[in-house]
């Protein structure tokens, strides 16, 4: 059982990191790594979202939309009912409401991690790793326990990400780039080596 | 409307205003289904039909949609268009459907239908606003196309599951590249693609 979520932790992170095995979260990853602290801002909001939403989601999959999921309530005219057609629109609905109420909570009891997050939050609703998260986990059938694991090392596996490619970004200013390969360019060369190095820890068991 | 202005719509954001290559949106769901031209192609259509029809029908109803929650809005149509798709997709190209997985329904998250939906749609007619879409959902197929043709040529030998390139294991000559089959290829190809792009057009460097 340990052994299970300890190897599920740290598949989730290295070996099928969510933005570089699978470019998720691609576009904030992009724009918001030219410096460390941002980075390290979003990602921090990443993982606490992430550890949220995809026990949730879980448990919204396996007590509601799953085919029979909805036996517990005892109602006769419920038995057998499939609504995983309604999957996706819940997912984001869920997302979007999470987001909203951590804000206020953070806002309300934690002023200095919501300014510190603050424009981050709103963000991340459309942030693909946040609903990435939440697919991979329907799709692999996790239990909510699982879930729970596996949006904490996602989201951490993506915040790794995010602040190592920033480290590197921060250096490349210094260096000598062809013109047409500044900027956007050279960064996704960047990305691409990092993806290499992610890759080598393939194939390790725990 | 000018017939130019339609053209104009339709074709800047193939190069002049590519939302993958200089405005950074919708790289997220791109790079992970162009292993194959099959796959890709199917993706394609996907987000053109998506963001044409998410932009005409968020154009409908811009008037009706109170600002507060236009987001909101938006993001149900959206949902609601991205599940049509995969329902369909799920009925009539099951295959397809298993290797694109979760992809399809990362479309929502697409930020270049979020974009469009908010930035054009909200602000400009129906008709100018499909075709709108339908020139942005070209301007992301066409890198698409191109990452997808060179991968699965120089992954695999073939394209569109036709053998162009005959493997040296099945008797031919062409030792297939193995890289060009995993993550890291996608990003050297897009990153060699812009550096030709603004080699090219050269007003585009250092925008963002």
């Amino acid at each position: 059982m340990l052994e299970h979520h300890l190897s599920l932790f740290f598949t989730a992170i290295f070996e099928e990191n969510l933005a570089l095995a699978f470019f998720l979260g691609m576009c904030t990853f992009l724009a918001l790594s030219k410096n460390v602290k941002t980075a390290a801002g979003l990602g921090i909001a990443v993982i606490v979202i992430q550890t949220i939403t995809v026990p949730v989601n879980s448990v919204i999959y396996n007590y509601f939309l799953k085919e029979n999921a909805l036996n517990w309530t005892g109602i006769y005219a419920l038995q057998g009912t499939d609504l995983r057609f309604l999957g996706l629109i819940s997912y984001i609905g869920t997302i979007a409401a999470m987001v909203q109420i951590l804000e206020m909570t953070l806002d309300r009891f934690f002023p200095p991690l919501y300014n510190a997050l603050g424009i981050f939050l709103p963000l991340i609703t459309v942030n693909c790793a946040i609903l990435g998260g939440t697919l991979f986990m329907v799709e692999r059938d996790y239990t909510p326990l699982e879930a729970l694991n596996y949006g904490f090392s996602g989201g951490l596996g993506w915040a790794l990400a995010i602040c190592a490619l920033a480290g590197v970004r921060e250096k490349l200013k210094y260096s000598d780039i062809p013109a047409g390969l500044q900027g956007l360019g050279i960064t996704f060369i960047t990305v691409g080596l990092m993806a290499m190095a992610f890759m080598a820890f393939a194939g390790i068991d725990i | 409307m000018a017939k130019s202005e339609a053209v104009d719509v339709l074709f800047d954001p193939l190069w002049n205003n590519n939302p993958i290559t200089l405005q950074v949106l919708g790289i997220c769901s791109a790079l992970a289904v162009t292993t194959q031209m099959a796959t890709t192609l199917v993706m394609c259509l996907a987000v053109i039909f998506v963001i044409s029809s998410s932009n005409t029908a968020v154009s409908l109803v811009r008037r009706q949609i109170p600002s507060s929650i236009r987001i909101i809005v938006q993001m149900t149509i959206i949902a609601s268009l991205v599940i049509l798709v995969d329902q369909f997709l799920r009925a009539y190209l099951f295959d397809i459907s298993r290797q694109l997985s979760v992809f399809v329904g990362l479309i929502i998250t697409n930020c270049i239908v979020m974009g469009r939906a908010e930035g054009y749609a909200m602000s400009h007619g129906p008709l100018l606003s499909f075709l709108d879409g339908i020139g942005n959902g070209l301007g992301y197929s066409m890198i698409l196309v191109v990452v997808g043709f060179i991968r699965e040529l120089l992954g695999s030998g073939k394209v569109l599951g036709h053998v162009v390139l005959p493997l040296a294991s099945e008797g031919g000559w062409y030792v297939p590249n193995g890289l060009m089959l995993t993550p890291p290829s996608a990003f050297f190809i897009i990153g060699l693609f812009i550096w030709a792009l603004r080699t090219w057009k050269t007003d585009q460097i250092g925008k963002s």
